[in-house]
């Protein structure tokens, strides 16, 4: 029994991590084939570092990520102190409902209609070419909105009440004792946000593919484009490169995480 | 004792939808005293203490600081100070910037803070704690922390919403004595709720007992003990044995098919009463020199006495006797005249008082209920 799912469980991450193995193995490939392997080489980064158009493009993604991840916590923590602030059942539970959608709604859906009002917007203001880094950045705050709102109102359900009543009372103004007070007991649960709306974000093609215009290319779309012609092992390179670069950050977030969680009991 | 008056409460009423939380209610509150707001869960005794910090508005009726309105003074501004039943210690803060919080808020420079908090740490034994965090002290430290948060900024007033509930039995007992010492020797009016009436009685300078949203005696412990005004506050307050009874005249009254002389007068002749004798005032005697006779029917040993059940007349009583009598044996009770106390009829009559439902697990239940809420 206990080989079986020992064999089970390697068989999940093979099938987890299989591909991506393989990319980063054909990244450092000498040839730009994708069957044989002809030996170690660094070439297909150095041609990375020289394609001044994909650089281009992940210098624009990770702005947009920064920025619109931002944005987001700023706006979705605001709201959910908002909702929670209300004590009617029916009327808070719609809300959650309706900030909601944009998460369930297809992305398809959410993209297709993001553009035809930023279009429709365009044309009424008589502007040309409104797709752009606004528009992305709008569209991209949007849909990040609902899933910073979900992390951080349970963390706040659970903080105690009487926190913030404790420190009106000792003479904090309602909104010293917010930033004093109740902001530093939610903040885990906003940074937890913060991290998904910027990987979120950086992920996104659907709805970026909509909003965006020939101006401003993100990542993904870039790599979509180039898919038309043959892909290049330089993509792959760069894949690796955010592999291994989301694999960082996820890691060093559970391990800040860990050692929060550990530091009660440490003293 | 006008002149002292530092907290005054007129007419308060409080509703939620339809829930009448407080009734009406006036309560003067002297400078420097211990008060106690005590009873059962519900009976708007936490609301009262929230009124009082600011925290909830009356929906009719003043609160008075010190002769001044204060109805609309946020809770910031009010030089009352609140220990929180779960104490509310602010968690990423270490127990040095608990303590400085509200003086760090005040603007006083660093050295002053220091001194201060140094002074509270040591008020309340916590001296070489500054830099722990909260999660890492036991519950009766973090309460201790709680009280040098509260009395660092110089309350003329500490509120208490049953800083002790989530203690064990012992070191609660210690915290009653420490508290009442901080109380003292700082001089600070206590307005303390629990619903334990032995810390009420043991820590109080006055007591006011609580039900429904009314007050329902207002006066010293040696008072409320002996001299209960209703049914309620006789069964809330110690074990009482509370029997229907007739006033014959004054010093005179009827009840378990005997005469007693009592010490209570001012009653109408032959005018229907609540007759309370407490357990431990009984004594026990042989059958043929009792006042009263009836059956032992249970017997549970406490410790310090036995509590006995003894069947009179189809009324349960409750008996405290350091002698042991077994089940079943018939015995004489003696009551003297100072351990009868008459009490008027009122809404609380017939619902209290009889042991005849009387069990351990009963009390436990109740204990329990309370402490979930």
């Amino acid at each position: 029994m206990k080989t079986l799912s020992r064999i089970y469980t390697v068989l999940v991450f093979a099938f987890l991590y299989a591909p991506i193995i393989v990319l980063i193995v054909f990244s450092f490939n000498l040839s730009s084939s994708t069957i044989v392997f002809d030996g170690f080489s660094l070439q297909w980064y150095k041609a990375l570092i020289k394609d001044g158009n994909t650089l281009r493009a992940l210098y624009n993604t990770i702005i947009l990520a920064v920025s619109s991840s931002i944005i987001a916590t700023i706006l979705g923590t605001s709201a959910a102190v908002g909702i929670e602030k209300y004590k009617k059942s029916a009327f808070r539970s719609t809300i959650i409902g309706v900030t909601n959608v944009p998460m369930m709604n297809p992305e398809i859906v959410t993209g297709i209609s993001m553009m035809l009002l930023f279009v429709f917007i365009g044309r009424a203001l008589r502007i040309e070419s409104v797709l752009g880094f606004g528009t992305l950045l709008i569209a991209h705050v949007t849909f990040n909105l609902p899933y910073v709102i979900l992390t951080v109102l349970p963390k706040l359900r659970q903080t105690d009440k009487n926190l913030s009543e404790a420190a009106l009372d000792l003479g904090c103004t309602p909104l010293a004792s917010f930033f004093k007070v109740v902001l530093p007991s939610i903040m885990p649960a906003i940074i937890t946000g913060l991290i998904m709306a910027f990987t979120l974000s950086l992920d996104d093609f659907i709805i970026s593919y909509f909003t965006s215009g020939p101006g401003f290319q993100t990542l993904p779309i870039a790599i979509f484009s180039m898919t038309k012609k043959r892909i290049k092992p330089d993509m792959y390179a760069l894949s690796a490169l955010i592999f291994v670069s989301i694999l960082v950050l996820l890691i060093l977030y559970n391990s800040i995480q860990i050692k929060s969680e550990k530091k009660p009991d440490k003293e | 004792m006008e002149q002292n008056v530092i907290i005054e409460l007129k007419n308060i009423s409080v509703a939620f939808g339809d829930n009448q939380v407080l009734k009406d209610l006036n309560l003067s509150i002297r400078d420097k005293e211990f008060i106690t707001l005590l009873g059962p869960s519900g009976c708007g005794k936490t609301t009262t203490l929230r009124i009082i910090a600011g925290f909830m508005h009356p929906d009719e009726g003043d609160v008075i600081f010190e002769g001044k309105k204060i109805n609309s003074i946020p809770p910031h501004k009010r030089h009352v100070n609140t220990i929180f039943q779960r104490y509310a210690l602010f968690p990423h803060l270490n127990v040095y910037e608990n303590v400085a919080f509200g003086l760090r808020i005040k603007k006083m420079p660093e050295k002053q803070i220091k001194e201060k908090v140094e002074e509270m740490l040591s008020i309340v034994n916590l001296k070489g704690f500054n830099k722990r965090s909260i999660n890492s002290l036991s519950g009766g430290q973090q309460q201790r922390v709680a009280i040098a948060r509260a009395l660092a900024v110089d309350p003329k007033v500490l509120l208490l919403d049953e800083p002790l509930g989530a203690l064990d039995l012992k070191l609660r007992k210690d915290m009653q004595v420490e508290l009442k010492n901080i109380q003292q020797r700082l001089g600070i009016t206590f307005i303390y709720v629990t619903h334990d009436q032995e810390e009420a009685l043991s820590m109080s300078d006055t007591v006011v007992v609580m039900d429904g949203g009314v007050i329902q005696q207002i006066g010293t412990p040696i008072d409320i003990y002996n001299e209960p005004k209703n049914a309620f506050v006789a069964d809330f307050i110690g074990e009482s044995n509370i029997i229907d009874g007739i006033m014959r005249e004054d010093y005179s009254v009827d009840f378990s098919g005997n005469n007693f002389k009592c010490l209570d007068s001012g009653f109408a002749k032959n005018e229907a009463v609540d007759v309370v004798v407490r357990p431990e005032d009984v004594d026990i005697v042989s059958p043929e020199k009792g006042m009263l006779t009836g059956i032992v029917t249970s017997v549970t040993f406490k410790g310090v006495h036995f509590e006995i059940i003894v069947d009179i007349k189809g009324f349960k009583w409750m008996i405290q006797t350091t002698d042991f009598h077994p089940e079943g044996v018939e015995i004489g009770l003696f009551i003297e005249p100072d351990a009868i106390h008459i009490m008027k009829k009122s809404e609380y009559s017939g619902m209290f008082g009889d042991y005849s439902s009387f069990s351990e697990e009963f009390d436990e239940l109740s204990v329990l209920d309370e402490e979930a809420e």
